[in-house]
């Protein structure tokens, strides 16, 4: 087994020596006896590096993992977990230890390499989002939205929230896990379109947050003139969840008068990963940043008078407050904020708005071809951009498992947090710049041939 | 724009190597039919202004990130005694795992048919676990500690509530993390705060007075972030049980006790662990992390679902809902790509690797807390197991140097900082953590500099001159940093910069 553990025999036994002691057991005299373990773990040997590498090659042999065709997947799945380009250059530069292998920026004077990449990080994600404060990274899009709640609830003193079906259900359900410490009562607003109607949610009593997706899950675009309308109505702060890749062609969640914006940033470099590690993204308005969750990293300058970053608005934060902390949160997503300030560089004004477009692009097309397709038909009837559900001749979950053998991730199957609704059995997908014309009409042939055996 | 290669300017933001024209990126040519933008978005979606981030070329790119990636301390560089982040190196072959495509290309919503390897991870991981902790199972899904404090507040909630039971206090002690007193806040609990004696250890007595019915379940580190073992910890196990209430571990410590004592045999009934901590996953910069919650046998059924299991029929692994669960706490099944790194740690270093890990994290800690009492204060003066709390109060007030100060000289040696100011009920406290990586002549140089930091202050009060410390760090890529200036006029982009034109 590799050894990462320095010292030699002499070299313990003359600490020990040092010490007083005859021999490592002594080190833990202060732990009963009555309790120390008499025998060794019930875990194998160590292996070597050598081993591990076969292993995780015979293991990792049973997983089906997204790429070209004939080598994985052709990737149709989304849903807040997207196939996007991840060049060479994003991965050789976040990749580099000295970001990989740093803690917390907790001694600024040797960490203004995180402090600045998150400051720039920042700054994107307020010109993605349109909003002038965004903090350094939440762990992913569930634990951003839970944070946005508990930010509004707490500013309006109010516990209710509506929150609209379309927001991704995994991050719902987390929510829910969540609402059972907090206590906040959760109502949620219908999609009888596929967009939600807001309608029928009683307005007459006051709410804390406003909830909505933009796109929503269903990747359909929400009408956030009447979402803000009826936050407005019902004296709530309107929280946003964005897709971020399609900043580039939508006019952002502020100009239609979101106080906060959060989402999923996956999609900016980091690896589909089996789901994490992930990036919840935050921002929100100037007058909320009391109240914000989690790390800020602001410009400074130095005694010299250089400039220089720092986590600052630092008595929000759990170390100091305690339990009058706005958050609990202290490890982050930081390295994925770091990436996504590396992709988003790469990328650039030009790519940000060509990847949003080609996806719509992709969508419009596979839409065309795949509608089509004898019983499969369009679910939504609100205006989708880059993922949409089907209504298929058989079960959604039956085509996944079918199609897989023929090359392809199909979608989502939608199960979970559409229990008795129209769009349950229905299959989700997505589209990114990465889906060409030829992948899309194999797979139009394939799933022909699937639904209609 | 050109930027100094080294030196001591600083590096300008990537907004301002902007020029229009200029483009890093390249697309898949995809053939597809080129539609209008009034075909794919309706009028009143389509953004009116260009959304305009940076344009700047791949090499500018590359040059600037590996110019802030020099003005950064790492692992990989040196030293990172910080005390409670167990800040061990983390093997390269752990990186490598996390990046192989076949577990890193895998969309979370693959069925579990096609995503086997991965829940074979996941399930061998949760049993590697169960074994180091003495639990029953555990949830893989919160992302960092706090995420795990909240999830394992949740599943005591959920426990009592099952049983009819309305409970509403946490104790902690006062030399608690700020994350759990936060986390009992979030999961609907009052914070209940009991003292340490003078041992440095959980006041017995005191909790005995606050323990009752109402009481939930106490939360404890252990060992302590004072780095001292709870001695007391079977009778405080019995009588937290005797009235009722739960014992939740944070597992933060979790490193020096491998192989040695196990919470469950403590008789905790919920424990979070910190993978990147104990299991030397890398930080990351502050994140990502990872923070499974191990449960004993009575809580198994409420963790939160799904859960990747091995399938009832005996061959292969699948996902399911526990019966009482808690629901989800993370959008799909964890950091999955740090729990992987995780499993390849604990199958390098085997049973024997993990126990001498933690027989060296004690060795290495004792050392220095024995190489260094004569000059700081440690204010409880016993052997410690991974990290040892010692105090600038003495020297402080006999020359004014502070712990601030001695973190701030110390980055001129070439070293981190030690944790300083925390557990809060040390007065001007310095946590030294040095884990088991750091070799016998790396810990001895941090003794010799923060030796030479006492003296130097004492023959400069001696001498009366200003202390040296009070104006370091003067080698490193900035000097101190205008804290309060940053947060008196909060820039926090780019767009809000005097340097944006
Ligand atoms: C004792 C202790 N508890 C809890 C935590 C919180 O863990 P995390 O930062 O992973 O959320 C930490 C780490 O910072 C810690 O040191």
């Amino acid at each position: 087994m590799p050894d990462y553990v320095p010292h030699t025999p002499e070299d313990i036994s003359s600490m020990l020596d040092f010490l007083g002691l005859s021999s490592t057991a002594e080190l833990f005299a202060a732990i009963p006896a009555s309790i120390q373990l008499s025998r060794s773990l019930e875990i194998d040997a160590g292996i070597s590096e050598a081993d591990l590498s076969f292993e995780l090659a015979e293991i990792g042999a049973r997983n089906s993992s997204v790429g070209a065709p004939g080598s994985g997947l052709v990737c149709f799945a989304g849903g807040g977990a997207y196939d996007h380009e991840v060049p060479a250059v994003t991965r050789a530069l976040a990749g580099r230890s000295e970001f990989v292998t740093a803690y917390t920026p907790y001694q600024p004077e040797v960490a203004q390499g995180v402090l600045q990449a998150l400051f720039e990080y920042q700054s994107f994600i307020g010109r993605i989002t349109g909003l002038p404060i965004a903090n350094s990274s939440l762990y992913d899009g569930s634990a951003a939205l839970v944070e946005a709640v508990n930010l509004a609830v707490a500013e309006k003193h109010c516990q209710r929230v509506v929150i609209s079906r379309g927001v991704h259900p995994n991050w719902r359900e987390v929510l829910a896990t969540f609402a059972a410490g907090t206590g906040h009562q959760l109502e949620l607003a219908e999609l009888p379109t596929g967009a939600t109607d807001w309608s029928s949610i009683d307005a007459s009593s006051p709410a804390g947050a406003v909830v909505v997706g933009y796109p929503n899950f269903l990747g359909c675009l929400e009408d956030l003139a009447e979402a803000r309308i009826f936050a407005d109505r019902v004296g709530a702060l309107l929280v946003v969840c964005q897709d971020p890749v399609t900043a580039g062609i939508l006019k952002s969640p502020a100009e239609w008068g979101a106080d906060i914006v959060i989402g999923e940033a996956q999609a900016f470099g980091t690896a589909l990963s089996f789901g994490g590690p992930y990036l919840g993204f935050f921002a929100c308005r100037s007058e909320l940043v009391r109240r914000l969750p989690g790390r800020l990293v602001g410009e400074t300058l130095d005694l010299s008078g250089r400039r220089a970053y720092v986590t600052t608005l630092r008595a929000r934060e759990q170390d100091i407050r305690r339990e009058k902390a706005s958050s609990n949160v202290c490890t982050n997503e930081t390295l994925m904020a770091v990436t996504t300030a590396i992709q988003l560089g790469w990328l650039g004004t030009v790519g940000l708005r060509e990847v949003g477009l080609s996806s719509a692009r992709a969508a419009h097309y596979a839409r065309t071809v795949l509608t089509k397709i004898a019983g499969v038909e369009l679910v939504t009837t609100a205006p989708p951009l880059r993922e949409f559900a089907l209504r298929l001749p058989i079960p959604a979950n039956e085509v996944v498992e079918a199609l897989i053998g023929e090359g392809f991730l199909a979608g989502i199957s939608l199960a979970e947090g559409f229990e008795g609704t129209e769009y349950e059995g229905a299959l989700l997908l997505a589209f990114t710049e990465r889906r060409t014309r030829q992948e899309i009409d194999n797979f139009a042939a394939a799933l022909a041939r699937v639904v209609t055996k | 724009m050109s930027a100094p290669l080294m030196g001591d300017a600083s590096e300008p933001t990537l907004f301002e190597f902007s020029s229009p024209g200029r483009r890093a990126f390249s697309l898949r040519t995809t053939d597809l039919p080129d539609v209008p933008m009034d075909a794919l978005v309706p009028r009143p979606h389509q953004r009116g202004e260009p959304l305009e981030i940076v344009e700047v070329s791949e090499r500018d790119l590359v040059g600037h990130f590996t110019r802030l990636a020099h003005r950064q301390y790492s692992v990989d560089l040196g030293a990172y005694p910080l005390g409670s982040c167990t800040m061990k190196y983390n093997p390269k072959i752990c990186d490598e795992a996390a990046s192989l495509r076949a577990f890193a290309g895998v969309h979370p919503a693959t069925p579990p048919s096609a995503a086997q390897g991965w829940l074979q991870v996941l399930v061998e991981l949760e049993e590697m676990l169960c074994e180091i902790t003495g639990m029953a199972a555990a949830t893989l899904q919160p992302a960092a500690g706090a995420a795990g404090e909240l999830t394992g507040l949740l599943l005591m909630r959920a426990y009592h509530a099952a049983k009819g039971d309305h409970r509403t206090r946490v104790i902690i002690p006062d030399s608690a993390h700020g994350t759990n007193p936060a986390s009992v806040t979030l999961g609907g609990y009052e914070v209940t705060t009991i003292g340490s004696d003078e041992r440095g250890c959980v006041d017995v007595a005191q909790l005995r007075e606050v323990l009752g019915p109402d009481v939930a379940g106490i939360m404890l580190t252990n060992p302590n972030t004072l780095g001292l073992f709870e001695e007391d910890i079977v009778e405080i196990a019995a009588m937290v049980h005797a009235a009722g209430g739960l014992l939740y571990y944070d597992g933060a410590n979790l490193n020096p006790i491998l192989g040695v004592v196990r919470p469950g045999d403590m008789g905790f009934d919920i424990v979070h662990m910190n993978l990147h901590k104990t299991f030397a996953t890398p930080h990351g910069g502050g994140g990502p992390g990872a923070g499974p919650v191990a449960v004993s046998q009575r809580l198994v059924d409420f963790l939160p679902g799904p859960r990747p299991v091995r399938a009832s029929g005996g061959v292969g692994f699948e996902l399911v809902r526990p019966p009482a669960s808690i629901g989800r706490v993370h959008s799909y099944f964890g950091n999955s790509l740090v729990l992987l790194r995780a499993w390849s740690y604990i199958k390098l270093n085997g049973a024997e690797g993990l126990r001498r890990v933690a027989e060296i994290a004690v060795l290495n800690a004792n050392w220095i807390r024995a190489s260094l009492r004569d000059l700081y204060d440690s204010p409880y003066d016993r052997p410690v197991m991974h990290e040892c709390v010692l105090s600038v109060a003495s020297l402080k007030r006999a020359t004014g140097l502070r712990a601030l100060d001695v973190a701030k000289r110390l980055l001129e040696f070439g070293f981190h900082s030690p944790t300083v100011y925390f557990p809060l009920i040390v007065e001007e406290a310095l946590m030294i953590e040095p884990t088991e990586t750091e070799s016998p002549e790396t810990v001895a140089a941090l003794v010799v500099a923060l030796r030479t930091i006492a003296e130097e202050a004492r023959a400069d009060a001696l001498a009366g001159v200003a202390l040296r410390a009070v104006s370091s760090p003067r080698t490193t890529p900035v000097e101190r940093v205008d804290e309060a200036r940053a947060a008196r006029q909060l820039v926090p982009t780019f767009d809000a910069s005097s340097y944006h034109h």
